[in-house]
């Protein structure tokens, strides 16, 4: 495998053999067979071409094959491309296909499934800038996908991820039926290395090994089978009792601590790069007294990140400090850092005219925690409330019983404070740059800028960035970018959310590259013969 | 009464029952805060206006809740009761799908206690002094201070943790094919924990409930007579004095059935049983009105038809009640 910049600039790429590679280093002795039976989570389809999310991107990525997959250190690496090339002006990404990989009704993968499924994930996914510059897709022959562009876009490479970029065949879904009520939603027919067997909504999901998947030997598990159990503490217990062997994303500390002190089990904290899931405070910049700048780093000098995350997660989770994931290239810490100071505080609150009371009361604000485990919702708001409080800021706790209730408030901002869990996706193009530009200020549309947040700085920067071809000036650019919203605040970083994977020790080839689970397990396998 | 007459009027005023539910349902669902759209957008990590927008409109939540409810009722006359937004089926089979779980569990749980409660309420009648009345007593307080949620999470830890002879969680285990005696006796081990939970609270209810009718019953004149005549203590008991008993106990199970549906709801949830209470659970976590309402309108319908088999079980038990309306 290979991966250099050719004589006119152009990036370019193949395997060496002609065939996709691992994306993470290979056992010696893979072996096939066995059952895999693991925690899933409820989802109204399996389809990623229309929805973000894990729920839907972990069997997702198992049943459709994308036209790149990632390693552990964000280079690209063949899957259904088994080449490729970026225009030296970036204008341009030609796809070159692996000539065997046909889908799960035996249907050979052409360049007319990669045009097609672009235009469905371009319409109807979320992540409207992910693809916003592409112009069409040329299929010059069957094998070759050539994706246009009106300008340069470097999220593109990104763009082409598993959870991303699921090729749909378009025999199938371009029947003229409406793509997002689509039949074979639940019921779908891709390219990857498993093929569904059975949906149970609520239930259980149930995937079978595709043998005719296009790379070959693998996969090498015969079955999948995610249950569903909502209840978390259950959850855990059955992985405790072997009931299920693998829950890919364990949320708290606490949980990943109890896990790893089982003799049967394996903890991973790798793989969690590319979600880039990040905790913060947002603020609402819209309403008095948050619309003032000093009043909101007042308030992030009160807040004591370390000494919360210590309180909170026993301190084995490190301070976010920017809007960029700490396990991405971009990540700077060459910002302000908000070191607790509550003289700064109060001489901020003071100087944007917020004397405290008789009561000793500056101001009243509410807090509304996503609803999720206590540590990174409810908890982050009571520790916030002690802090607030010795500056005079009173902060009244309004919990949400469940995520639509939280939703309306946020998105239709009326809130003053809320935590958030939100995820940077890979490129910052594709997560992160829908929270700061003043145009994606959408009421009613939650994990827009529901923050209310503008400055023309800042919406210049990202433009620029979007389009910025050169990885150096681009990096560049969004140091600055982090630089100008940490210190305008409009959201306040708290960490980036502990996930780790749990799997029985038998189980080997998890999946750590930078979309962890979110990534096709065509590597994964069972080491001991009893569960074979 | 005439029985004919009877069973008629108790279903007309079922039926008119139904209607006031569906409608209160209606009303309180669309009361909640946020919409399947707010959900399913959150699920697709956000959603653009016009999405939002279209989603409404497919599903009729851009018209009036008066207009709602009308097209709903009209929908429910015909047999329909809907399209789920979240599960992607429609709701009529989605609820059969799961009933049969759910009769599984409540009919277990209600025969498991009525049986261990009613035994215990007669050990504790017999010698109301003794350690075993004693023991009863403290069960019946426990059993009925504790909240389902919590006795599912204790049973879990002993049952399925320190001593880990049931499993923690689902109806069956992944292995097994879905049918014959080996499924069978799975599905029974797997109903083990979950069947005790729902049952616990009314095993003491039905407990204290039998003790103070059996210590009524045994202090009866008819009970004397029948000692008198020679009857055997084990046949005074059970055969005399528990028929008697019985009654007060029938009708409170018959009345609390609706409230052993509601315990499911929380017993599915922390075993994963996959019943109509976790569906339940789950289209409220998502707004999912069509099947929440197709969930409420099947419990609804199989409260009031405990209701109607336990006023004719009663009638059966207590001839005197047989000429009355």
């Amino acid at each position: 495998m290979s991966i250099s910049i050719g004589r006119r600039g152009a990036i370019v790429a193949a395997g060496a053999t002609g065939l996709p590679i691992a994306s993470h280093a290979q056992a010696p002795d893979p072996k096939r067979g066995g059952t895999l039976v693991m925690l899933g989570a409820s989802t109204r389809h399996v389809n990623p071409a229309l929805q973000s999310g894990t729920p839907a991107g972990i069997p997702g990525t198992q049943i459709f094959a994308s036209p790149l997959r990632f390693d552990d250190k964000w280079n690209p690496l063949p899957y259904l491309a088994e080449s490729w090339v970026l225009a030296a002006d970036g204008k341009s990404l030609t796809l070159n296909l692996v000539k065997s990989a046909v889908f799960h009704d035996g249907a050979p993968v052409t360049s007319a499934d990669v045009a097609f499924s672009i235009g469905v994930i371009q319409k109807n996914h979320p992540f409207k800038t992910m693809l916003e510059p592409v112009e069409g897709v040329d299929t010059p022959d069957p094998h070759t996908a050539i994706i246009r562009m009106s300008r340069p876009h470097p999220a593109i490479m990104l763009a082409m991820s598993p959870a991303l970029c699921p090729i749909l065949p378009k025999h199938v879904y371009g029947d003229g039926r409406d793509i997002l009520t689509h039949p074979a939603n639940t019921a779908p027919v891709g390219s990857g290395p498993y093929r569904l067997t059975e949906f149970k909504p609520g239930e259980s999901i149930t995937l079978a090994r595709f043998d005719r998947f296009f790379i070959p030997g693998r996969p090498y598990l015969d079955k999948i089978v995610m249950r569903i159990i909502a209840d978390a503490p259950t959850a855990l217990l059955a992985l405790e009792r072997q009931e299920i062997v693998y829950i890919p994303y364990v949320t708290t500390v606490r949980d990943a601590e109890r896990l790893g002190k089982q003799a049967h089990l394996q903890v991973s904290d790798k793989g969690f790069e590319g979600i880039g899931a990040l905790n913060w405070l947002a603020f609402n910049c819209a309403k008095k007294p948050l619309d003032d700048k000093r009043v909101r780093q007042a308030l992030a000098y009160l807040a004591d990140r370390p000494r919360m995350l210590k309180v909170l997660q026993g301190g084995k989770v490190p301070v976010a400090l920017t809007p960029i994931h700490p396990g991405s290239p971009l990540y700077t810490t060459e910002v302000n850092h908000f070191d607790y100071d509550l003289k700064k505080a109060e001489a901020l609150l003071d100087e944007a005219g917020h004397k405290k009371g008789a009561d000793g009361v500056r101001f009243k604000l509410t807090i509304d925690p996503i609803p999720g485990a206590v540590e990174t919702s409810a908890g982050v708001a009571e520790f916030l409330r002690g802090q607030f409080k010795r500056a005079g800021v009173e902060l009244e706790l309004r919990t949400a019983p469940d995520f639509p209730t939280w939703a309306q408030r946020v998105a239709g901002q009326e809130f003053d404070l809320a935590t958030d869990a939100v995820f940077n996706w890979g490129d910052p193009v594709i997560g992160v740059h829908r929270t700061y530009l003043t145009r994606n200020i959408r009421k009613g549309v939650i994990w827009s800028n529901t923050q209310s947040y503008s400055n023309p700085k800042v919406d210049a920067l990202l433009d620029a960035a979007a389009a910025e071809p050169d990885p150096a000036k681009r990096k560049a650019e969004y140091k600055e970018f982090q630089q100008l919203v940490v210190d305008d605040v409009p959201i306040l970083f708290l960490h980036p959310f502990p996930y780790t994977q749990a799997a029985h020790k038998g189980l080997k080839g998890l999946p750590t590259t930078i979309w962890g689970p979110m990534s096709p397990w065509d590597e994964m396998y069972w080491e001991a013969a009893d569960r074979r | 009464m005439n029985a004919a007459i009877w069973t008629v009027r108790r279903l007309l005023h079922g039926a008119g029952l139904i209607v006031a539910v569906l409608v209160l349902n209606f009303i309180l669902v669309h009361l909640a805060p946020g919409d399947p759209a707010d959900v399913i957008a959150g699920e697709m990590g956000g959603a653009s206006e016009t999405v939002m927008a279209d989603i409404r409109a497919a599903y009729g939540l851009d018209r009036s809740v008066p207009e709602q409810l009308a097209r709903y009722l009209g929908h429910v006359l015909t047999g329909d009761l809907g399209f789920s937004f979240y599960f992607n089926r429609p709701v009529t089979a989605l609820v059969f799908d799961r009933m049969g779980a759910t009769a599984l569990l409540v009919m277990s749980a209600i025969v498991t206690a009525l049986v261990l409660g009613t035994w215990l309420g007669v050990v504790a009648a017999r010698r109301p002094r003794g350690l075993a009345a004693q023991l009863v007593a403290v069960f019946s307080v426990a059993g009925f201070a504790a909240p389902v949620f919590w006795t599912g999470m204790m049973f879990l830890l002993a049952f399925a943790s320190y001593w880990p002879i049931f499993p923690v969680s689902g109806m069956a285990d992944v292995g097994y094919p879905r049918h014959g005696l080996a499924y069978a006796l799975d599905v029974a081990h797997h109903l083990v924990l979950p069947s005790l939970t729902l049952a616990m609270i009314y095993m003491a209810q039905y407990s204290r409930q039998a003790r103070a009718g059996m210590l009524a019953a045994l202090s009866a004149d008819y009970i004397r007579t029948a000692r008198a005549k020679g009857l055997t203590e084990p046949r005074v008991v059970w055969r005399h004095a528990l028929r008697n008993a019985l009654i007060p106990v029938i009708t409170i199970a018959g009345l609390q059935f609706g409230q052993v549906l509601a315990g499911a709801v929380l017993v599915e949830t922390v075993y994963s049983w996959p019943g109509l209470g976790r569906l339940a659970y789950e289209s409220i976590l998502r707004r999912d009105s069509p099947t929440l309402l197709g969930v409420l309108l099947g419990s609804a319908v199989m409260v009031i038809l405990a209701n109607l088999l336990t006023d004719a079980a009663y009638r059966l038990a207590d001839p005197r009640l047989r000429g009355t309306s």
